[in-house]
């Protein structure tokens, strides 16, 4: 199956126009291996018929299942490790000092695709119940594809998702078995939240995040909805939390509202800067 | 380098596992069976054993017991690669001395990250 130059525009402006995420070229590999799947399933011969629905808008439904197929939705258990010992080493500490009067504490997972973030997070604190004991902790997972909310929301993971990244004791802790695979249990579940929101709108309630990871989505965007983006998760947090993105990504030429704690390694602050911010290259 | 021995009666399977060792930087040592790997352990310990579960001869579990109940202070780490995947069989295998346990299929990342936990890679 051969995807023609026309083709690959014509899904790459429906996802940027659905998600705000370019279909780069060195994405556009993938568009087959990722298509695949749908159009077995909806019994269309080939790319040029699928192409060809989409654009006469014979099925909308379709085009918002092609879009989810084009996400990539790559994660999972405690992705990369030492984000989270940064966290549990550097800003939790910081913050169980901070909020002890209220002892709330709201975390947001931005772009969280099936949910393994946001149940990570979710474990950091289950196994330390003492220390956290008579703390709310609210742990919001967004995505844009409704296709992975509704999954992160189950906590259903199949036998090759459930062991990427997590150690067979923590598996067997935090997860039982299903028909299906594994399932994270009530009291893990119970924690976390999850609900569809495009990073480009407004951030989602109850804003006023501690800590917002937004790890590995930035990538997709071009540089212009990466300030605004910014622009909105730092409206959406207190002014002393943290930021933290994926490896490879970074601040540095694409926002002035966060800049590098100088303390913590990997973890972003909000500036005192309320100014839009100005994109290199926007 | 550490030395991970590859303990499976499928040659497939350890071909598959000892590429992904190799790229992993591990010295990799094959055996296909229990007491095959207990031999060889007995020559030379190795820092990890991937050890299956089904096999003739010996099993992966046989061979797990008798490793433990010999005490060498140099046990290696022992991580169970197999298609058991209940967990009645997981349960089981830790409570023999087992350190970690993939489920078969798995990726490079995920026996990465499961060396990495036991603290070999």
């Amino acid at each position: 199956m051969q995807v023609s130059d026309s083709s690959s525009r014509i899904l790459a402006g429906l996802l940027e126009a659905r998600t705000g995420q370019q279909l780069t070229m060195s994405r556009r590999w993938r568009i087959e291996t990722a298509l695949a799947a749908l159009l077995r399933e909806r019994g269309i011969p080939s790319l040029d018929e699928l192409i060809t629905i989409l654009v006469m808008g014979r099925e909308p439904s379709l085009a918002t299942q092609v879009v989810e197929a084009l996400l990539n939705n790559e994660t999972y258990f405690f992705r990369d490790r030492a984000p989270f010992d940064l966290l549990s080493r550097s800003a939790l500490p910081k913050l169980m000092q901070r909020r002890a009067a209220t002892k709330r504490l709201t975390i947001w997972s931005a772009g969280c695709s099936t949910g393994q973030e946001a149940y990570s997070l979710a474990m950091l604190f289950a196994e330390d119940p003492v220390k956290w004991a008579g703390w709310t902790i609210d742990i919001l997972g967004t995505d844009v594809s409704e296709a992975v909310v509704r999954r992160a929301r189950e906590g259903q993971y199949s036998q090759f998702e459930v062991q990427r990244g997590l150690g067979i004791n923590q598996m067997i802790r935090w997860f039982e078995e299903t028909e299906n695979g594994w399932r994270a249990v009530e009291p893990l579940r119970r924690t976390v939240r999850f609900q569809v929101q495009n990073l480009l709108e407004p951030a989602p309630h109850p804003g006023k995040f501690d800590i917002v990871l937004c790890r590995n989505v930035l990538l997709y965007l071009n540089s212009e909805r990466r300030g605004v983006v910014f622009d909105r998760i730092a409206d959406a947090m207190v002014p002393d939390g943290w930021l933290m993105l994926g490896a490879g990504e970074t601040v540095i030429g694409q926002t002035r509202r966060f800049e590098a704690d100088s303390e913590a390694r990997g973890l972003y602050r909000r500036t005192g800067t309320d100014l839009p911010q100005i994109a290199v290259g926007a | 380098m550490k030395t991970c021995l590859i303990v499976d009666d499928s040659k497939v399977i350890r071909k598959v596992a000892r590429h992904i060792l190799e790229t992993l930087e591990f010295q990799v040592e094959e055996a296909g069976d229990g007491r095959e790997a207990l031999d060889r352990c007995e020559a030379k310990m190795p820092d990890v054993v991937l050890l299956d579960w089904n096999m003739p001869v010996m099993s992966g579990m046989e061979f797990l017991k008798l490793l433990r109940q010999r005490g060498h202070s140099d046990q290696p780490k022992v991580v169970f690669c197999t298609t058991e995947n209940d967990m009645a069989h997981i349960r089981a295998a830790l409570e023999a001395g087992a350190d970690e346990y993939v489920m078969k299929p798995f990726d490079r990342e995920t026996l990465h990250i499961k060396l990495q936990l036991v603290g070999v890679a």
